[in-house]
């Protein structure tokens, strides 16, 4: 990723007739940038969910249904995906066990996977298994302490010497609060439903992405708590740390209120990297606010553009300053095997659950060389990278790694090694990342 | 030979952290923070044939009159993280993680620890505490406080609705049957519903039974309640009585206490925590226990010790000199913030470490260096192991969880020259026998729940 065409895109502050000039030049710059990078490497990534993103892929001859609980299981996922040289793997998670239909009602079926495990230690059991991949956890926001979020993927970061993310995740579920208590979040209606899927969120739910965004900050804050150089072990004067170098955060926002220091000293990447899975406008919103990166989900190569304008509208209503989102789109990925389509296996798989597969994301079934151009033409038209949902866990990687990979080499699109950097470095983020609370840090 | 008759001593393995007893001045040692140092002790102790790794926790930086220390080790890890990492790199030993039961949720706290148990084949122990302060809950979204006459209900409530949600899925829940598309054995596996004063919460359970069915339940605290809350649900204690006396009058209070609730003494295994040091010779230990105390306690360090006690400022007061005249001030704010206090009474302790200046002519910081240390463990390799044995077939306790002030390398030398004599005294494992951290403390996997009716 070329950081000057990222700086290019970046600045959005400024009005009047000289912010017009700055915004047209702008857009000069970031065709340019688009036509530079259509030969840079493109980023690829995958998300792991249990057996896979079809609900039957459990059932598959190469599935491993009674293994999703243990950690060789998610060893052999990660060391296929670490084979592909992939950025980074996400696992997804909840606070829930997985439904069919996300805002259901609770679903008593018996035949999908129902359980699951919390994604972020999973996340650090495969750390020391593993060397250069991303490792981003889904952590939900909702219920949980934004104090303990913040060491936990500090410490993932230590652990993974550096490769640690967390995709944020807000939880709207009455099921949810009802097993955590302390907190009532209201049953969606019918009406509620229906908005959301126009795209309009009711009030509660606008609420709970605001104060995401308060524990996404106070995550980060904690982060920059300690400084670098916190850390003196001066031992004639016996101290072990400048305590000038050691903050607290004092945040106090509509929602939270956190003191800090934190306990854990500031992680190796400095910012561990933060990402968001949004559909609109709230949501990127979100993102512009707390992420370092975004996975937009466009239903057709058309709809690529149109979502990147979104994105970087909502990077302009927060005020976003600094780098700008990097903007990965998902797909749900049916590659062609052996002797069977990728289009017959999902047929074949959604006869077996008896529906037709939907998913949020883009569907692709086919072969490895038809997936490689779209994602070369979706990149042209301003996608920073993609994250793959694998169709059938195992399989699906498996061609993701073995074969997409290979061509999209041969194509001479991407990677044929690891850069030796810390996933922010991987991923074209600055890997000096200034620490709000040092003197002489500009503030932000 | 008796050693079928002798009792095993359970080993434990802290990593030494925060507080004045880490040498981090000594040149020899390493990062508090880096996974290396983790790695580096859990692997000796799994060499060394230990039970379990052990982490404490603090969640907030300790500060003395609203300044965070600078003099020891500050700062440390997330708990589940690094003990899921270190599930990566060891294969028999116990990953024993000390979490708080006040700022922490059940369903969060039962998923990660479920979710440990599962990644680490069966090694997950929750070391229970219910330190409560007001100056911690300044960090966290529940803010606040609980009453100390609140934080072991509310820790009761926690372990109960836990329990529920570990016991929710039984082991044959998962079907996971490809021809027939059948994934769970009922319906309602995972289902859970608890109605407490603390809790009112009902849902299902994300995480399939684990291999221990439950993980292994430490505590840590000694006040009465305390001990009852233990003895009614601890697998173990971590007990901070390493001096005989005292150590065997805890034990068979808490044995006794077991009994009261209805459980067997042997359910319930009591571990102190010790440091230790080797020498060539005991004169050479006793020496290299002195230095070390010498550094450990520097003036700074006793004055704040000793603050700890009085809860005033004693930043005037010399410490070579007497201890100070004035009277320990329990109700005023505390100087000492984000450090556990464990249960003790102020002008109890003054008058006891007053009695100990006066008989052994001791100046304020050698009192401290003489009085602030729980049974430190010193001699020959041959002296430590029979010190170690002796103690535990006296009924002391069924073992110890054991630190080095040296992080990560201190535990190498116990283990290149205790362990073996521990072992050929036949009380120590030669190897492990089972995969979990039940199996090794000789804990039964609990029972399952009764078959709900399918429906
Ligand atoms: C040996 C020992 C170790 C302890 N370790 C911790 C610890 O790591 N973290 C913590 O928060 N509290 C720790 N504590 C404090 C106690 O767990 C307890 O929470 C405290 O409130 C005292 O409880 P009590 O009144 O029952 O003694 C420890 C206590 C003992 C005795």
């Amino acid at each position: 990723m070329s950081q000057a065409a990222v700086v290019a895109r970046t600045s959005s502050e400024g009005a009047g007739g000289f912010a017009a000039d700055t915004a047209r030049s702008r857009v000069v710059l970031e065709q340019e940038y688009r036509l530079m990078t259509s030969t840079f490497p493109l980023h690829l990534a995958v998300a792991l969910d249990g057996a896979g993103w079809h609900p039957a892929a459990w059932r598959e001859p190469h599935s491993r249904p009674s293994e999703l609980f243990s950690a060789s299981y998610w060893t052999d996922l990660v060391t296929t995906a670490e084979r592909g040289l992939l950025d980074f793997v996400t696992i997804e998670d909840s606070l829930s066990v997985p439904t069919a239909h996300p805002f259901g009602p609770v679903d008593n079926s018996v035949d999908q996977v129902r359980a699951r495990l919390d994604a972020h230690l999973v996340a650090a059991r495969l750390a020391p298994v593993t060397r250069n991949i991303g490792l981003v956890p889904t952590v939900t926001t909702t219920h949980t302490e934004p104090f303990h979020v913040s060491k936990a993927v500090a410490t993932l970061d230590y652990t993974s010497r550096g490769r640690a993310g967390w995709q944020v995740k807000v939880s709207a579920s009455a099921l949810e609060s009802g097993q955590f208590g302390r907190r009532s979040i209201p049953e969606l209606s019918e009406q509620d439903r229906e908005s959301i899927v126009a795209g309009v969120l009711p009030d509660f739910v606008r609420d709970l992405f605001d104060e995401s965004a308060e524990a996404a900050d106070i995550v980060r804050r904690l982060w920059d708590s300690w400084e670098d150089d916190a850390e003196i072990r001066d031992v004639a004067q016996r101290r072990f740390i400048d305590r000038d170098k050691v903050h607290t955060i004092d945040f106090e926002g509509k929602y939270l209120s956190v003191r800090g220091p934190s306990i854990t000293p500031r992680p190796p990447q400095g910012q561990p990297v933060v990402t968001a899975l949004a559909h609109q406008r709230v949501a990127y919103e979100l993102a512009a606010r707390a992420a370092d990166l975004v996975f937009v989900t466009p239903p057709g190569a058309e709809q690529v553009a149109p979502i990147i304008g979104e994105v970087n509208a909502a990077q302009e209503r927060v005020g976003r300053r600094g780098e700008a989102l990097r903007v990965y789109a998902d797909v749900v990925v049916f590659l062609d095997a052996d002797g069977e389509s990728g289009q017959d296996r999902l047929d074949r798989l959604d006869a077996l659950s008896g529906n037709e597969y939907r998913s949020d994301a883009y569907i692709f079934a086919g072969s490895v060389s038809a997936l490689a151009d779209l994602l070369i033409a979706w990149q042209e038209k301003g996608i920073d990278g993609f994250r793959l949902r694998p169709g059938v866990a195992v399989d699906d990687l498996d061609a993701i790694s073995g074969r997409l990979v290979p061509e999209l080499q041969n194509r001479g699109v991407f990677r044929t090694e690891y850069p030796q950097e810390n996933l922010r470095g991987v991923l074209g983020l600055p890997t000096d990342v200034p620490n709000r609370y040092a003197a002489g840090t500009p503030a932000a | 030979m008796s050693s079928q008759q002798r009792k095993q001593v359970i080993l434990g393995a802290y990593l030494g952290g925060v507080n004045h007893h880490t040498a981090w001045w000594d040149p020899q040692a390493g990062s508090q923070i880096e996974f290396d140092s983790f790695e580096h002790t859990a692997r000796t102790a799994e060499r060394g044939k230990f039970d379990f790794f052990f982490l404490a926790e603090g969640l907030a930086l300790r500060e003395r009159a609203g300044q965070v220390f600078d003099q020891d080790i500050i700062g440390r890890p997330d708990t589940f993280t690094v003990l899921a990492s270190l599930a990566a790199v060891t294969e028999h030993l116990g990953l024993a993680g000390t979490i708080n039961a006040t700022f922490n949720e059940p369903y969060e706290l039962a998923r990660q620890f479920a979710t440990l148990d599962q990644l680490s084949g069966g090694r997950a122990a929750w070391n229970v505490v219910t330190s409560f302060d007001a100056f911690t809950g300044q960090n966290f979204r529940r803010g606040g406080y609980l009453d100390s006459s609140q934080r072991y209900e509310r820790a009761e409530e926690t372990l109960a609705l836990v329990r529920e949600l570990w016991d929710s899925w039984r082991s044959d829940d998962i079907v996971a049957d490809k021809d027939s598309g059948r994934f769970l054995a009922r319906p309602d596996a995972g289902e859970f519903a608890f109605h407490g004063s603390h809790f009112d919460v009902s849902g299902k359970f994300t995480v399939p039974r684990s291999p221990q069915g439950r993980p292994v339940i430490l505590q840590a605290g000694v006040s009465p309640q305390g001990r009852d809350f233990a003895a009614g649900n601890a697998d173990a204690i971590f007990s901070p009585y390493g001096d005989l006396p005292d150590a065997v009058e805890f034990y068979r209070d808490i044995k006794a206490r077991a009994v009261a609730a209805g459980r067997e003494p042997g359910e319930i295994k009591i571990l102190p925590s010790a440091s230790f040091v080797l020498g060539t010779s005991e004169a050479d230990a006793i020496e290299k226990y002195r230095d070390i105390r010498n550094q450990q306690v520097t003036g700074q360090t006793a004055l704040i010790l000793l603050e700890q006690i009085w809860n005033r400022d004693l930043s005037a007061y010399d410490p070579e000199g007497p201890l100070p005249d004035i009277a320990p001030d329990p109700e005023a704010p505390p100087i000492i913030q984000g450090k556990a206090f464990i249960h003790q009474d102020r002008f109890a302790t003054v008058e006891r470490l007053r009695a100990v200046a006066e008989s052994k002519k001791l100046t304020l910081r050698e009192v401290v260096i003489d009085q602030f240390e729980r049974g430190p463990i010193v001699g020959t390799a041959q002296q430590v192991a029979e010190k170690i044995d002796s103690f535990v077939q006296n009924d002391g306790s069924d073992g110890f969880i054991i630190g080095s002030h040296l992080v990560p390398t201190g535990l190498d030398e116990f283990v290149d020259e205790v362990v073996p004599l521990l072992q050929d005294r036949g009380a120590l494992r030669a190897d492990y026998e089972g995969t979990t951290l039940r199996d090794n403390l000789g804990l039964a996997i609990p029972a399952e729940r009764e078959k709900a009716s399918a429906r």
